[in-house]
């Protein structure tokens, strides 16, 4: 599971849980791979990720790698920056481990790099109920 | 433009390994290279929207849309399926391929997984969703979270028997539905229950788009 996933999940389907965000991250087993850099996509993807729950993961499994703290003001033409973003985006990439619900504390295991969301009938909010939409 | 040939495409995406034992109750049927080619063809051709993409590919079951649009370009391709047998194979046909792009997460989306809470994160979202036979309106909860995560399209195949009530759902989503194709889809004797060879089926290729001056909040 790369930290671009770990960004666009939620466990706010849980009952009771009402955000849900960002998971904690647990990593017991964590691989880096290349990746080939592409600038056009990490600079698209800036305005649409949480740059802080990114930052906080990467910083919370230890694999920072000089990504600073908030995005620069010239994202989409500091190649340095990009490139940080590039490999704690897509080349972090966590093995084993699990998630966290930050509310309700439910864990969910990450095994052999996917994360397993996977609940049972009783846990989940009845869908079209309470998360706004109807049909 | 994307760097390989359609004709190329089909031809890896038939060294794909598929399911072993398909699953009745999941209707679980790959898309065929054919298709999956022409697909993802028409989607980066004639609309851009594979290129450099954010992209979901909703019940991905064995990747053959997630690996194609990989090797379309695809800036990262996220899987989503409730099968982790199929996402065993999947695993394995990235690694396979040497594709690095594209993630997989084990989730139910008929429980509200990945989750409604945020709502167009992804450019693109791609599948073949389960046709509804085994479990009525299925088809409709994939399009339904599929219109709430792409911000630029979503493509997606549909009984065409069904058109007019999933382009009439579509809309009152906040979609716009466009028939790109009409596909005669072949689906294999995969399960005992079929008695004929094949079963062809038509099938709607639609791409749904988001017409900008209107900006529907969803009604309670």
């Amino acid at each position: 599971m790369k930290l671009l996933t770990h960004n666009v999940l939620s466990s706010k389907c849980l009952k009771g849980v009402s955000v849900g965000y960002p998971l904690r991250l647990n990593a017991t087993d964590i691989k880096v791979v290349d990746v080939d850099y592409n600038s056009e996509f990490v600079s698209r993807m800036i305005p649409k990720i949480n740059y802080s729950a990114l930052y906080d993961a990467a910083q919370s499994i230890g694999h920072l790698n000089g990504l600073p703290d908030a995005v620069v003001d010239d994202f989409e033409s500091n190649e340095d920056f990009l490139k940080a973003v590039h490999h704690v985006l897509l080349e972090v990439d966590i093995v084993s481990g699990d998630l966290e619900c930050p509310e309700s504390g439910r864990k969910f295991p990450i095994t052999r790099g996917i994360p397993n969301m996977l609940v049972n009938e009783n846990e989940v909010n009845e869908i079209n109920g309470s998360n706004g939409y109807n049909n | 433009m994307a760097c390989i040939k359609r004709k190329h495409l089909e031809q890896y995406l038939e060294d794909i390994e598929v399911f072993e034992n398909p699953k009745v109750e999941l209707e679980q049927y790959p898309t065929k290279p054919h298709i999956a080619s022409h697909m993802l063809y028409t989607m980066q051709a004639s609309y851009g929207d594979v290129e450099n993409k954010l992209i979901a590919d909703l019940g991905c079951g064995c990747g053959a849309l997630s690996l194609g649009a990989a090797m379309l370009g695809a800036g990262t391709v996220v899987g989503y399926d409730v099968d982790p047998d199929a996402l065993e194979i999947w695993n394995a046909n990235c690694a396979e391929m040497e594709i690095t792009t594209c993630q997989a997460v084990l989730c139910d989306l008929t429980q509200g997984f990945p989750s409604y809470s945020f709502p167009k994160q992804f450019d693109t979202v791609i599948m073949n969703p389960p046709f509804g036979t085994k479990r009525k309106g299925i088809d409709m909860e994939f399009l339904q979270m599929a219109l709430h995560m792409a911000s630029t399209a979503v493509y997606s195949l549909h009984k065409t028997s069904t058109r007019d009530h999933v382009l009439s759902k579509a809309e009152k989503w906040g979609a716009k539905g466009e028939v790109l194709a009409e596909l005669r889809y072949d689906l294999p004797a995969s399960y005992r229950f079929h008695k004929k060879q094949t079963v062809d089926i038509e099938v709607d290729f639609i791409r749904f788009s988001f017409p900008k001056t209107k900006c529907e909040k969803v009604k309670s």
